[in-house]
């Protein structure tokens, strides 16, 4: 299908060379980067008192145990609706900041592109800056080439490995699996995890870095979707730049336009692209050619903003000879109230939740198999499994009891003659209880009745309920 | 990106494909994303050499060199099952009946390994929820024809009822009456079974029964009715009743007579641990005395 027998149907990646730059948006990438790696590095050696028996670390996910912790939250496997909602949350907050401010995800709070970053920072302190990293890569393999190359690999395979070790803490109490890690007790899943991750960072952060954008993430693709002409994207003020040119000093140098064609927006980019060349896939809005660009524009005398957060909308009304929109006007617009308004709504349902659930907890079904029981005196039986939820760390004894309206009903509960269960700290318990209705008693012939089953903690005096249906004769059973 | 130098002269190479005026690039593949591809084929057949792949014969397919076969996983699972539950068989078997329910573990342990005995079992005749069937004892309600007790229950499950192949076995018949009773005596004793269990009923016709109640029913089912345990006599004076409470099959029972069949489970293969687990769950279901 080749229009041309000479393209080649692959080609290798070309290496790309970032050059060191400074400014407002290499300054903010700095900020960025220092608080991610700090929360994801400290964040499971933070202690957190829950009392006894149960783990003191501010956030771990106990899979074994199927337990959340998240500092005063704990979210049991029936409370997982959290986790959804967060997640929806997630995803709504990237559609919210990508209508608005584009791939601002991609640029600045990616895992890929903060470790790239680093690991780019790690390439420059070890070979020097974009010329000499040039110049190295294409000079043969002499011993201070080889001693470079094993500086810089070995500096990213610490932080790759400490990358993949940091990730495991979160699942177990980290200071004694990092014990475990130093001696070699620990169990072989946490290594083989740390081994894994440590060659994902050490191969997608050195050697993959935007090929990975470009290539393997889908949210490039799903971006296009997300975005519109009031987005703010990256670009180049071509209306104000072109005919770009050098040679300023020559004939004719005033019809050029302020680019002077310098390359540095192309030196920096980490993505080895052009913004010249317009908005791309390839482009992550990372905003060092802003940065770049304004550096060169203030040296040789003109304003900055050549290169620019701009929306497609901006170009237009520029290009026009009208100034651009002014930035809460590309803020309020419908598509980003309604992202806002199910962001909000949800993280405030969220939050309702969080608060209105009960600290104890229950669920009854109804055993229906059979409907009810005829007992030999000609009482009517029904039974209900109740499954009880103890979220303190000790045993707490629930009483049972029921509320029906002018009903006479008898409640006992299996396998003891109280009306109160223990339930052992931090688990659940399946009880079985029995409620019978006296023969001919208005529940015994009724079909349905409703009654209402309470759950009280003995020691905290913490009540909960939950509605279900007493069935007697004439109910379709025998 | 390697098409950068084509794209500065602006002859950008493409398929030729035109869509509403979009065209599609003829850019070449990363060369790592080749190096993938490979790698994929030399894992496939890596994989082929070490796992079962190949259907060359009709024995299956090739076994490969690990070995692995998902029967001996699945094989090997249950025996790290088994070994797992050993201590709490070995337990059970040795506390006393009455202590399981003490120990939280233990009694845990029971109910549900006894829930999927009986699930596999005994719910073909006594139902998935214990509650029986015409001739098959509902094992929710209080009424037992053998005991009602952990202890009671356990006997009848570990040597069965009418067992031929245990001599242990629990015994019990009710006779055919229709020879040995003339018909009236028949309609007689069947009015009183109806009186005694509170129903409708011919009070003369009860009132004579009551005599041939007396000389033929009481030996086993007791002077007041109330039935024998150790006999497996049903009570005949309250609500619950095996084959039906109505006259005619009343007038069934006492012509043809009645004898159930429940088999004996230590001769059918459970071991005294599966028997207790299933004997505490059938305590656990509601009637349990």
């Amino acid at each position: 299908m080749s229009t041309s027998e000479d393209t080649p149907l692959y080609a290798a990646r070309e290496p790309i060379f970032p050059r060191r730059v400074s400014g407002r948006f290499r300054r903010l990438k700095w900020w960025v980067m220092g608080i991610a790696l700090a929360i994801y590095y400290i964040t499971p050696w933070i202690r957190w008192d829950r009392g006894p028996n149960l783990p003191d670390q501010a956030v771990l996910v106990d899979l074994a145990n199927r337990r959340f912790y998240w500092f005063w939250i704990e979210i049991w496997p029936q409370e997982f609706y959290f986790i959804a909602g967060l997640l929806i949350m997630a995803g709504l907050g990237l559609f919210l900041f990508t209508s608005v401010f584009g791939r601002v995800w991609c640029g600045y709070a990616c895992p890929q592109t903060v470790w790239t970053d680093l690991f780019i920072h790690v390439e420059r302190w070890i070979e020097g800056d974009r010329n000499q990293r040039i110049r190295l890569w294409k000079s043969p393999w002499t011993w201070k080439k080889i001693r470079l190359r094993l500086a810089k690999w070995t500096l990213w395979l610490l932080i790759a490995i400490a990358t993949g070790g940091a990730w495991v803490f979160y699942f177990t109490d980290a200071p004694t699996l990092a014990k475990e890690l130093v001696t070699f007790e620990a169990p072989w899943i946490a290594y083989s995890t740390i081994g894994i991750l440590t060659a994902t960072t050490f191969i997608f952060g050195g050697f993959m870095r935007e090929q990975v954008c470009i290539y393997m993430c889908p949210w490039p693709r799903i971006q296009a979707a997300m975005m519109d002409e009031d987005s703010l994207t990256v670009a180049y003020r071509w209306w104000r730049g072109e005919p770009r040119g050098k040679h300023r000093k020559k004939e004719g140098a005033e019809k050029l336009g302020d680019c002077i064609d310098c390359g540095a927006c192309v030196a920096v980019c980490p993505m080895g692209i052009d913004i010249r060349d317009g908005q791309q896939l390839a482009c992550i809005t990372c905003a060092l050619c802003i940065d770049a660009c304004d550096a060169v524009m203030e040296k040789i005398g003109k304003p900055r903003g050549l290169i620019d957060y701009l929306a497609l909308s901006d170009e237009k009304r520029e290009v026009e000879g009208l100034p651009p929109k002014p930035i809460w006007q590309h803020i309020f617009r419908p598509r980003v109230l309604v992202y806002f308004t199910l962001w909000a709504g949800i993280g405030a349902g969220l939050i309702w939740a969080l608060f209105a659930r009960p600290e104890i907890d229950f669920n009854v079904s109804a055993v229906r198999n059979p409907l009810y029981v005829t007992l030999a005196d000609g009482s009517i039986r029904n039974t209900y499994d109740f499954r009880l939820r103890n979220k303190h760390g000790e045993e707490h004894p629930f009483r049972i009891s029921l509320t029906a309206d002018d009903v006479p009903l008898r409640i006992r509960l299996e396998g003891t003659e109280e009306l109160v269960t223990y339930v052992p700290g931090d688990s659940t318990k399946e009880q079985r209880v029995f409620v019978i209705a006296k023969k001919d008693s208005p529940a015994a012939k009724t079909a349905r009745t409703p009654i209402r089953f309470w759950v009280e903690d003995v020691l905290t005096g913490e009540r909960a309920w939950k509605d279900v249906v007493f069935f007697g004769k004439g109910s379709g059973s025998r | 990106m390697s098409k950068k130098d084509d794209k500065k002269k602006g002859q950008v190479e493409t398929t030729g494909h035109v869509w509403d005026g979009i065209e599609e690039f003829n850019n070449p593949l990363p060369r790592w994303w080749l190096w993938t591809f490979y790698g994929t084929i030399i894992w496939g057949i890596i994989y082929t050499i070490l796992y079962p792949a190949w259907p060359i014969s009709s024995q299956g397919a090739t076994p490969g060199v690990l070995g692995y076969s998902s029967r001996a996983e699945l094989q090997a699972e249950m025996d790290r099952f088994d070994a797992r539950l050993k201590p709490l068989k070995e337990k059970i078997v040795a506390v006393d009946l009455a202590a399981i329910k003490d120990d939280p573990q233990l009694a845990d342990f029971a109910r549900r390994g006894g829930k999927a005995l009986f699930a596999t079992w005994c719910s073909q005749c006594h139902g998935s929820g214990g509650q029986g069937a015409k001739g098959y004892p509902n094992l929710l309600d209080d009424e037992w024809l053998w005991g009602g007790t952990l202890d009671a229950i356990h006997t009848t499950i570990q040597h069965g009822v009418n067992d031929e192949h245990d001599e242990d076995t629990r015994t019990s018949e009710m006779p055919a009456w229709k020879d040995q009773l003339e018909p009236a005596e028949i309609d007689n004793v069947v009015q009183y079974v109806l009186k005694i269990s509170g129903q409708e009923h011919d009070a003369a016709k009860a009132e004579a029964g009551a005599t041939v109640f007396a000389d033929n029913c009481a030996a086993c089912h007791g002077d007041d009715g109330k039935g024998d345990q150790e006999t497996g006599a049903p009570d005949l004076t309250n609500a619950i009743w095996l084959y039906g409470g109505d006259e005619a099959t009343i007038r069934e029972t006492v012509e043809n007579g009645r004898k159930g069949v429940m088999p004996s489970w230590s001769k059918r293969g459970l071991d005294e641990a599966e028997i207790r687990q299933v004997a505490f769950y059938v305590h656990s279901l509601g009637g349990g005395q």
